[in-house]
């Protein structure tokens, strides 16, 4: 898939908003704490990941950062079948 | 007192309490730190005394729903701080003026301005030299303990009445948030109360109207009215001073502080006395009508110098070079912004004034030198 | 990968003392994201206000000024008036705005004074701990109506974008919601065309944003935006109300466009 999010945890203050947005349901809030004591959010299945933006749009906190391939890019990945190309960037 | 006679409260909402067993049975404000527990409480249980609370849309629009039912001769108490009793100023020209009585009560916190939500002696001035324009008085007790909050309420209503005038409750946010054991009074009966023949409660056709009012256009007619002020305040001055003394009959070095100030400031004297320090604390409760007599060299046989300390940057201590006609050397320290100073603090100002080279003026918080000035012995 | 979401540059790199859920955040970001994308940001003043809302001059990377509870629609005027060329906006709460300070957002709207407000309800005061608000349901629980709020004592709620829209002086007045990732998006195009009708000159813009409060509320994040979407919205319809920024002149550039 084409998405990536990345989380500042330490940002994060657990409110659990992003888990309710996320059309794969891929978003989910961590057992461990950062140090202020909140759980934060996190991405276990990134490969489902279609960098919709949809977490970092309801976030409060500004704790999320969404990239995305470019949608050729995108076509030549799946056909490819692979999920890892296009992650450097 | 039995313990079993006491409850464990919080200063706002026995404050609270104590005026709906007072006979206040109409409560207008509105939500500002560190008071909020005040109209949080008054939201039912005023209600379920069978009296009116509202919050208002501002201390504006409450002070003048208090000049309303006052006006109309029930009791009213209003709550705010600092920069809420600020937009209450017109409001207390009015009551005064029309000669409404009313409880203000001030849990003053640290400004100017915004400012801080700490506790803050620094409305002083406002309470007792104004706030608001035209020559008044408003009667100004300030509690230090949550008791004698309660205690002093009840004469504040009481006291309104009689004089028909406006009284203020200044208070700090240290007494509105502690909790310490307290005895209510019994609960006052409102159709108890002596009746109020001036309000407006509607002619009902058998009498005169009544007219609350401080519009005087006619400058004669004004001046017939203030004089009257005049006179009542003169009687206030003379009758409500109120203060306590603590160990003044040998102290050389005499503290005045009020209100929360005053309860850490004789920790301060009982930990010099302690050191062999001759120093003693007076504390007024009126500070207006601001306690003279307390001072009075009489009453102060040896004391040498004065240290007035207060959470603010110097207001009460104006007023004690007033009422000691500047005969001794009078010091401050104080604190200001919402830091509240500790014993610790407190105790080396004393030992500094109560030292051989002694001098006047402010002395800084942080230092351990002493300003320049003129000394006076 | 391309970056396709970040925080905005108009958004200071610090974290707030909004609560966890709180969705004054969002409201934050949108602001900045209107500020930078319009290119606005080097000329804004904000106008801080009383309540949560009381450090926004720490979020935004922009002059601020902080007023007195209720006053910020009269410091705005007094800003833009001075300073014609900058962009004036306030940030209030339903306490500052449809309490204490209904005489001066009157005013500035009937004056239709060239400003940009922003009216964060979220049905509470928040700041001072949960007490009953202008905009706080009948039958909501507070701490100043601990059995819910009783028409009969404490009347009923202000609908302030209803209520201005009936003056003649506002130019663009517009009600959105932060419940669903829709709504925000659609609150994020409002705020973005009130902040440009202001650099258009194009008058008074008024967005009230349905905001939640989890913490004053007693819910969790999550319980607080199902609220807004069954409690509060339906109360407060969302939609715009008054905008009559097509008849003043040339529609502002890119209003409505950006998500």
């Amino acid at each position: 898939m084409p998405g990536r999010v990345v989380f500042n945890q330490e940002r994060c203050k657990g409110c659990e908003l992003c888990t309710t947005v996320c059309p794969p349901k891929i978003v989910v809030m961590q057992e461990t704490r950062n140090s202020h004591g909140y759980r934060p959010a996190t991405v276990l299945d990134m490969a489902k990941c279609t960098g919709c933006a949809l977490c970092a749009q309801v976030c409060p906190d500004v704790v999320i950062e969404v990239y995305r391939t470019a949608p050729a890019a995108a076509r030549r990945a799946s056909t490819a079948g692979e999920t890892g190309e296009g992650w450097g960037c | 007192m039995l313990v079993a006679d006491k409850v464990l409260m919080k200063g706002n909402e026995a404050l609270a309490e104590a005026a709906i067993r007072a006979g206040c049975r109409f409560y207008a404000g509105y939500p500002i730190t560190p008071q909020n527990e005040v109209p949080e409480y008054m939201s039912g249980h005023m209600f379920a005394a069978g009296g009116q609370f509202i919050q208002a849309e501002s201390e504006i629009a409450a002070i003048n729903m208090l000049y309303g039912a006052g006006g109309a001769g029930i009791r009213v108490m209003t709550s705010s701080s600092s920069p809420g009793i600020s937009l209450k100023q017109e409001g207390i020209s009015y009551l005064a003026g029309a000669e409404v009585p009313a409880v203000i009560v001030n849990m003053a916190r640290g400004g100017p301005g915004l400012g801080g939500i700490q506790p803050a002696q620094s409305d002083y001035f406002q309470a007792t030299k104004g706030g608001g324009h035209g020559d008044y008085r408003l009667l100004v007790l300030a509690p230090e303990s949550v008791q004698e909050m309660v205690d002093l309420v009840d004469l504040a209503f009481d006291r309104a009445d009689h004089y028909r005038t406006p009284v203020m409750l200044l208070g700090d946010a240290i007494v509105g948030q502690i909790m310490e054991p307290v005895a209510l009074p019994e609960p006052v009966d409102p159709a108890a109360l002596p009746a109020k023949p001036w309000a407006t409660t509607g002619t009902g056709g058998t009498r005169r109207k009544n007219i609350i009012n401080s519009l005087y256009l006619n400058p004669d007619h004004l001046e017939q009215h203030n004089l009257r002020l005049q006179a009542k305040y003169a009687v206030m001055d003379a009758a409500e001073r109120r203060w306590t003394s603590y160990q003044v009959d040998d102290a050389e070095t005499v503290v005045v502080a009020y209100g929360s100030m005053a309860r850490i400031a004789r920790r301060a004297v009982d930990m010099a006395r302690a050191a062999g320090v001759k120093v003693g604390i007076v504390r007024p409760i009126s500070l207006w009508p601001f306690p003279a007599e307390g001072f009075a060299a009489s009453a102060l046989p040896v004391a040498k110098r004065f240290l007035a300390v207060e959470m603010s940057h110097g207001q009460m201590v104006e007023d004690v070079r007033l009422a000691i006609n500047c005969r001794l050397p009078v010091h401050f320290f104080g604190r200001a912004g919402g830091v509240v100073p500790t014993p610790d603090e407190v105790l080396a100002a004393i030992n500094r004034v109560s030292g051989d080279a002694l001098q006047v003026g402010h002395l800084p918080a942080h230092t351990d030198g002493m300003l320049g000035g003129d000394a006076h012995e | 990968m391309n970056k396709v979401f970040e925080r905005p540059a108009a958004l200071t790199d610090v974290a707030t003392h909004y609560c966890p859920g709180c969705t004054y955040g969002i409201a934050h970001r949108m602001i900045a994201e209107a500020l930078d994308g319009l290119q606005l940001t080097g000329r804004a003043v904000g106008i801080a206000s009383v309540g949560c809302t009381v450090l926004a001059y720490d979020y935004l990377e922009c002059d601020f000024q902080q007023a007195a509870h209720g006053r910020a629609p009269a410091v705005a005027t007094g800003v833009k008036r001075a300073r014609p060329d900058s962009i004036v906006f306030t940030i209030q709460g339903d306490g500052d705005l449809a309490a204490i300070g209904t005489a001066e957002i009157v005013h500035a709207a009937a004056r239709g004074e060239n400003i940009t407000v922003f009216f964060l309800n979220n049905t509470i005061y928040g700041m001072t701990g949960g007490q009953m608000a202008p905009t706080t349901l009948v039958g909501q629980r507070s701490t100043t109506s601990p059995a819910g709020r009783d028409a009969s004592r404490a009347g009923r709620p202000i609908k302030v974008s209803e209520m201005l829209a009936t003056l003649d002086g506002p130019a663009y007045i517009e009600r959105v919601a932060m419940d669903k990732p829709a709504n925000i998006a659609r609150a994020g195009r409002a705020i973005r065309k009130a902040l440009a009708n202001q650099a258009a000159g194009l008058g008074f813009s008024l967005v009230e944003i349905l905001s939640a409060c989890p913490t004053n509320w007693g819910m969790t994040p999550k319980e607080a935006i199902a609220r807004l979407t069954s409690e509060v919205v339906p109360y407060f319809p969302l939609g715009v109300y008054r905008d009559i920024t097509a008849e003043r002149g040339q529609a502002s550039q890119n209003g409505g466009e950006q998500a």
